[in-house]
Parts: structure tokens; sequence; C-alpha cells
């Protein structure tokens, strides 16, 4: 299996304080990778790393042997942080295609269209978002974050606030992206809906990776375990 | 997708959302109209002086209005964390500056030519017969400041006092566009021949050429992180 993602001894200063403290971590083509860890643990520095937005002091990162900030790199990824990532005085069509032809897609007028019918915005393509429900700012922002099937995909606390429809849809889209074999990096602290999607786990905690591997069905069965096992803090209560 | 494409896109995006919103255009066309009206009091309008600082006083008014529309420019990407998704994109960050710049572009023009009729009329100024040359001029001297807006509309986008911050920054930095475009604006107004002023023709074209090159050069460094 080919490597996706690595990061080797990397670390990251906001000033004087370690944000990651040299984190090892590789990522195989295909697979799925949980980044648990409380808040402030280093989840999100570790992710806009992989994205590209920022930079780090030490070691060494690579997605598919590129670096992040290389365009081919930035154009086989998708990313969806905290803020949803699309604009409020545009319509959801022109959302999309705006960036359906930023990621440089074929055909963004179909494209455009099968997205707004797969996430269940036709009806209100036109509208401008700013009149749009919380849970259907979400559905944009997933077909935002998959529109141009990226072959990495870099989420930050994605199921974070979203709605009942808006969680179904996600797990949909990470099951069919895992299919065609995408590589998948989620950062989060709900642990049961992260296991459900992961084939692989990472610990972080005070920036440092406590824990790299497989998923398993201990982890299913007890979410807790992981932070019991290798963390200084036990489980979460 | 190559940069220009890549700049027409984002200069698209910020046309459409400034045609629905008009917060910049709004703001800095009235801004500019209400300048020329105080400065038509103050001065005596419809006397031949106007021809020698009419150039000053709309560049003056222009830098002041574009400073409105640089603010705004990435400001727009704030909310929804949008400009992180667009770092994240494969649009490259000299594609997003560059792109600013175009649409900067577009908005200052707009004032200026609201800027251009308000002062025909209450100055007393007929510009219309010398278009030719003051739309080089312009366009000229618009693209030098433009670009210097969307770069350091980057560079202040995070601060908490950017609306100060960056004309603060971008005004010293005007200076050398600004003398040639009030130069040759005055040198048109007065009915002049233009080709005697070539050397702040080249200034122009010279500043232009240098600060889209850094733009295009430094745009990683002055977004990512």
């Amino acid at each position: 299996m080919t490597q996706a993602i690595a990061l080797d001894q990397v670390w990251k200063f906001y000033g004087d304080y370690a944000a990651l403290r040299d984190c090892t971590l590789s990522v195989q083509e295909g697979s799925c990778c949980a980044l648990l860890g409380r808040n402030g643990a280093g989840k999100t520095t570790l992710l806009r790393i992989l994205a590209g937005l920022t930079t780090f002091q030490g070691g060494a990162v690579s997605m598919f042997g590129e670096k992040p900030r290389a365009e081919k790199a930035r154009r086989q990824s998708g990313f969806l942080g905290h803020g949803i990532g699309i604009y409020e005085d545009l319509s959801a069509a022109e959302n999309l295609h705006f960036f359906a032809r930023i990621t440089g897609s074929a055909d963004i007028r179909s494209l455009t269209t099968t997205w707004l019918e797969r996430v269940g915005l036709t009806r209100v393509a036109s509208m401008p978002v700013r009149q749009f429900s919380r849970g259907m700012r979400q559905r944009l922002a997933l077909a935002r974050t998959f529109i141009h099937s990226p072959k990495i995909l870099l989420l930050d606390e994605p199921f974070t606030s979203l709605d009942d429809r808006a969680i179904a849809m996600l797990s949909e889209l990470l099951v069919e992206a895992r299919q065609r074999g995408a590589t998948i990096v989620l950062s989060t602290h709900q642990l049961r809906e992260a296991l459900a999607v992961a084939s692989h786990v990472a610990l972080v905690e005070n920036g440092r990776l406590r824990y790299t591997g497989e998923r398993t069905q201990e982890m299913l069965d007890d979410p807790s375990l992981l932070y019991r096992l290798h963390t200084d803090l036990g489980a979460p209560q | 997708m190559n940069l220009f494409a890549q700049a027409l896109a984002v200069a698209r995006k910020d046309l459409a959302i400034e045609l629905r919103t008009k917060e910049s255009l709004n703001a800095a066309g009235s801004f500019a109209i209400v300048i020329l009206l105080i400065f038509s009091f103050a001065f005596e309008s419809f006397s031949d002086e106007m021809n020698e600082f009419g150039g000053g006083l709309l560049w003056l008014v222009f830098a002041f209005a574009g400073a409105l529309v640089f603010n705004r420019g990435f400001a727009r990407e704030l909310p929804n964390e949008c400009l992180d998704t667009l770092l994240a994109s494969p649009l490259s960050a000299a594609g997003l500056i560059i792109g600013k710049a175009f649409a900067n572009f577009a908005m200052l023009l707009v004032v200026e030519l609201v800027s251009l009729i308000v002062f025909g009329i209450f100055y007393g100024i007929d510009w219309l017969s010398k278009g030719a040359w003051l739309s080089v001029v312009f366009a000229l001297a618009t693209w030098g400041v433009s670009i210097l807006g969307a770069v350091f509309g980057a560079l202040t986008v995070n601060l908490r006092l950017r609306e100060l911050m960056l004309p603060v920054i971008i005004y010293p930095l005007m200076i050398p566009l600004l003398i040639a475009a009030i130069e040759l604006t005055n040198t048109v107004l007065n009915q002049h021949s233009v080709s005697g002023q070539m050397e702040w023709i080249r200034v122009l074209v010279a500043s232009d050429i240098v600060f889209t090159t850094l733009a295009w050069m430094l745009a990683d460094a002055i977004l990512v992180n």
C-alpha cells in the first residue's frame, strides 16, 4: 500500500509554546485515520499543517511525496475546517460553481447540478446562502468539500454541530470516499462517531502523538480505552 | 488552471458579491462625492486654477476612497473561514491576490468615473474631451494602487485595527504612483502634451511591474501562516 501522508518529527511553535512536539505519523492510501485528543491537544494544528495553512519549524511533511503547499498536493486534497468555507452573499449554485472552477474540475455546470441534487439543495439553488438554515449550510459545505473528488480528505471536527441529516450524509460520503480509495484524516473528540468510520487511530496529547495504530474491536467496545492506556490524564469523564 | 484564469475566477466572485451587497462601492463612492463637494465650496470652482490642482484633488480622493475598497477585499473572506478554504484549495496564493487586485481595479474605476462626473459638474472641468489620455493615466495608476491595496489588504486582514493600519502602511508606498498620476492628470487637464511627460508614464509602468511582480513572488509568504 502507498504512503499517502507522512509526518516526520514535526515541531510547531506558537511563540515559545510547542503546539506539536516531534510528531511522526504515516497514513496509508485508502485508510481513514481518526486524530483523537482533547481540546487544545494539537489536532487542528496538525490538520492545518497538512492542509498547507500553516508552516512548521522542524521535521518534514509530505502528501503523496509533495510538500503540503505544492499545487499538486492541494489539487488532490479537500479541506473542511471549523468554518464552513462558503460565501453568504452567493447562492448555493454560485458557491459550488466557484469552488468547482478553482479546483480545476471539468464540466462544472453538470457537477454543480449533481452535487446540489446530492445534498438536497436543488430547490434553493439560486437562493443566497444567508437565507439558509444551519443544516442547509452544513450540507452545502459538504458538497463544497467533496465536489472535486479529492484523493485526500482533511476534516477538522466534521461531526461537530451537524444535524441528523448532515451526519448521515457525511457518513455516506466518507464511506463512498473510502470505496474509491480516498485517504481520510479527521480530527475529533467525539470518540464513537470517529471510531465507527476510522481504520486507524492517532491519539494526540499536549502536542505529542501518544499512540498510532489500527482501530481495534476493543476500541469500538470501549471508546475511552485509548485514553486510559495512553494518556496521563485518563479517560474523559 | 493558469494564474490569469484563477485571478479572473476570484475577481468575478468578488464582483458578484459586491454587486449584491454594494458595501465597498456605496462607501467609497459616497465618500468621494462628499469630499469633492466640500472642496468645491473651499476652492473657487470654474477658475483656471482648478486645472493646476485638479489632478491632486482627484488622486487624493481616489487614494482615500481606495482604502475603503481595499479594506473589504480580504475582510470578505473572513466569515465562515473562507480564506482558509481558498488557501487549502488548488488556487495559488498569487492567483488570489491578483484576483483581489482585479476586483479592486474594477471597483476603483467605477468610483473614479463617478468622481470625474461630479468633478466635471462642480468644478467646470471638461475632462471628456481628454478621455483617451486620461484613461491611460487612470488605468496605469489605478492598477498600481489596486495591487498595493490587495497585497497590504492580505497582510492586514487579521489585524484588529486593519481599517487604520492599511492606509497607514500603503499611503507612503503609493507616493511615487500618486506623484506620477497627479502630474500626468494635471498635464492632461491643462491640454498640454503628455509626450513631454513620458518619464511619469515610465514611473507608472515601472511601479505597476514592480508591485505586481512582488505580489506574485511573495504571495505565499504573505498569506500562509
